[in-house]
């Protein structure tokens, strides 16, 4: 076992995959010679050869179509888009199709297509480069959505989508990708699709998050913990869907307190659901009202703005501290 | 000028075919039972026994020719208005009638056939994974993607055949050029002379025919089929024929369409009097024949009507049961509020 970064376990994970199954194929802008913009898919075509690990034209309906039938005629696709905010012409291929085949043809067919999404904010990245759909694909039936917050977790949950026979979106913190090391072992493994990880156990208050922003809130977890002022717990969900509500009705039962988190603006933002998850199954446990801290209703800036954009540590803190309170 | 240099091919006007006979009777019998097929489905919805239908009256030799130039094991990756096809690789006319009683009909998992898309042209790219995937698992099996004129203007439509031409991908579109996307004439989707020519642009080879010639869309198709099995490649057919119907039992075509226009293609170009006159002219039919197969197509769609509507009515868990192979524990109680709300009802 070693210590990687995101990155080097998510390549590890895909050159691992690619060896054992010859079904699987790898592919989308600049993923061969180039070994992909964030490098994930370094070396794989020099290992695999340009017909398995291949660059398309630069058309994201077209990839995620071919995707689409590549896995109904026998393959494994593991399909990059290269940055979320240029998913969006993408869309109509897993809203109109990838989710509802199965359900179209009565289950005789199938859709076992992976997505990998480099997704969110703080790397101050060219305007568009920063976008948080998640909540457009978990409102999107037929579709199952990973985000991992670890190096562990890249690597199981991209392991476990490839073996998933449906549809999964892999969506991937660009600024966790160099952010931090762990031990990921070498050998395969598998982190289940579905249950939510309590990433710090606490008693005061849970706050339930995702992505980057895991990171935000252990960071606030610690801070607070060291004044003495809460011990908070950090359910990290992993899944988006399908969500993990036990989890959440655990936690909160356990602390009666919550806010939710997440990069993406905050309107019909999957915050909403988290909520309505909590007052679903902890309402009776509740000791104050949840608060959401999200971004704000506005278009992704521009970088020069992104650290107002983004929640932070002191924002987190700020809704820990009136939660806390009542 | 463009259309010069696209040749139509055209067999019947040329008086001979190297097709052999029999082949030659099962396009017209097929030819028969969609039309056939179609004009019942068009009185069971007057009738308000299925829903809003989309008939393929006059595209009877494109439907037909097409399909059958495919292997069984080539994949079919059909529009809303192509149950013909389907029909000749092998999906029941039960589940025709199914579909458009608003039920998910089941394919069989041996007809290497998609569901029926019905938003416009974002099929195509998935005719070119098929093929992709083919050529990869190293058969000579090609993909047939089913549009029409209208979808040449979508941008899938680009991204399929632009796709297809890098991978030097086993596919075929089947570009149905019926002269209508809804009110829409083919003039207004692209300032293109031809639809065919559109396959320069992306490298592939392209051909244009007679689509009302059933024998001349077999023999294009096939020789599509066979240049992508050898290994060269896509190649964009623009078939011309017309929409005889409505675009669907919702549409009424007098609204935008000449009755002139109309006229001239039912009377002088209707695909099944053609290949219907070419087989007496050649001996292969019998008015007494013709009679038969007419006979036997309305007792088969009789049959497979009864089939349809002798199905119980669905429940509300089939909705549920094949989203996911494996579905998330949230199912079970979301269905569970539904069925508690029928039992109660």
């Amino acid at each position: 076992m070693a210590e990687r970064n995101m990155i080097a376990a998510i390549n590890l994970g895909l050159d691992q995959l690619l060896a054992e199954d010859a079904r699987v194929m790898v592919f989308g802008e600049d993923v061969g010679k180039n070994g992909g913009v964030f490098r994930a898919t370094e070396h794989l075509q020099e290992r695999h050869g340009d017909s398995r690990v291949f660059d398309t034209p630069l058309a994201e309906s077209g990839i995620l179509g071919m995707a689409i039938g590549m896995a109904v005629g026998g393959l494994k696709p593991i399909a990059e888009i290269q940055f979320m905010g240029f998913l969006y012409p993408g869309l109509d291929q897993l809203m109109s199709h990838a989710g509802r085949l199965a359900a179209r043809s009565q289950g005789q067919i199938h859709v076992p297509l992976v997505v990998r999404v480099p997704f969110g904010g703080g790397i101050r990245a060219p305007e568009q480069h920063a976008d948080s759909i998640e909540a457009l694909l978990v409102h999107t039936p037929g579709l199952k959505v990973v985000v991992p917050s670890t190096p562990y977790d890249a690597k199981g949950l991209l392991t476990a989508a490839v073996d998933d026979p449906d549809p999964v979106v892999v969506m991937e913190p660009i600024r966790l990708y160099r952010m931090g090391r762990q031990e990921v072992p070498d050998e395969r493994y598998a982190v289940p699709i579905g249950p939510a990880r309590i990433a710090r156990a606490g008693t005061s208050l849970t706050v339930i998050t995702w992505g980057n922003m895991v990171a935000v809130a252990l960071d606030a977890a610690r801070a607070l913990a060291e004044a003495g002022e809460a011990d908070l717990e950090v359910l990290d969900l992993r899944t988006l869907y399908p969500m993990d509500r036990e989890a959440i009705g655990a936690s909160v039962s356990k602390t009666g307190r919550a806010v939710v988190l997440h990069e993406a603006p905050m309107t019909g933002g999957l915050g909403g659901e988290v909520v309505a998850a909590i007052q679903e199954t902890a309402f009776w446990s509740l000791q104050a009202p949840v608060e959401r801290v999200t971004g704000p209703d506005v278009p992704y800036p521009p970088y020069a703005w992104e650290d107002f954009y983004l929640p932070n540590r002191e924002r987190l803190v700020a809704a820990v501290r009136r939660t806390l309170k009542d | 000028m463009m259309s010069e240099s696209w040749p139509v091919v055209e067999v019947l006007s040329g008086g001979a075919s190297e097709v052999s006979a029999e082949v030659q009777r099962r396009l017209y019998e097929d030819m028969i039972l969609l039309r056939s097929f179609d004009e019942r489905a068009i009185n069971l919805q007057r009738q308000g026994r299925i829903g809003t239908f989309p008939p393929s009256l006059g595209q009877e030799a494109s439907e037909i020719g097409s399909a059958h130039a495919l292997r069984a094991s080539d994949w079919v990756v059909p529009s809303y208005r192509d149950h013909g096809a389907l029909m000749v690789h092998g999906l029941p006319l039960s589940n025709v009638v199914l579909f458009a009683m608003g039920r998910t009909p089941s394919l069989s998992s041996a007809l290497k056939a998609l569901p029926t898309s019905i938003p416009i042209a974002t099929h195509l790219p998935h005719a070119v994974g098929l093929a992709v995937a083919a050529q990869k698992l190293g058969t000579d099996d090609v993909a047939m993607a089913y549009f029409g004129d209208g979808g040449t203007s979508e941008g899938d439509f680009h991204e399929a055949l632009n796709f297809a031409g890098v991978f030097k991908a086993p596919v075929i579109f089947f570009c149905q050029n019926n002269g209508w996307a809804i009110s829409v004439p083919r003039a207004r989707q692209t300032a293109s002379e031809t639809l065919v020519q559109k396959a320069v642009a992306y490298g592939i080879a392209g051909r244009r025919v007679d689509g009302n010639d059933v024998l001349a869309v077999y023999q294009v198709v096939g020789e599509a089929a066979a240049r992508a099995r050898r290994g060269e490649g896509p190649t964009l057919i623009e078939s011309l024929t017309y929409r005889m119907g409505p675009h669907t039992t919702a549409d009424d075509p007098s609204r935008y369409r000449p009755a002139d226009e109309y006229q001239d293609w039912k009377e002088s170009r209707d695909p099944i009097q053609r290949m219907g006159g070419f087989l007496m002219a050649h001996g292969l039919l019998t008015p007494e024949d013709d009679q038969a197969i007419r006979q036997a197509a309305q007792d088969r769609i009789q049959a497979e009507v009864e089939a349809a509507e002798a199905l119980a009515p669905v429940e509300p868990g089939g909705m549920f049961q094949y989203v996911f192979r494996d579905p998330p524990g949230d199912f079970a109680a979301q269905q569970r509020r539904i069925e508690e709300a029928v039992s109660r009802g």
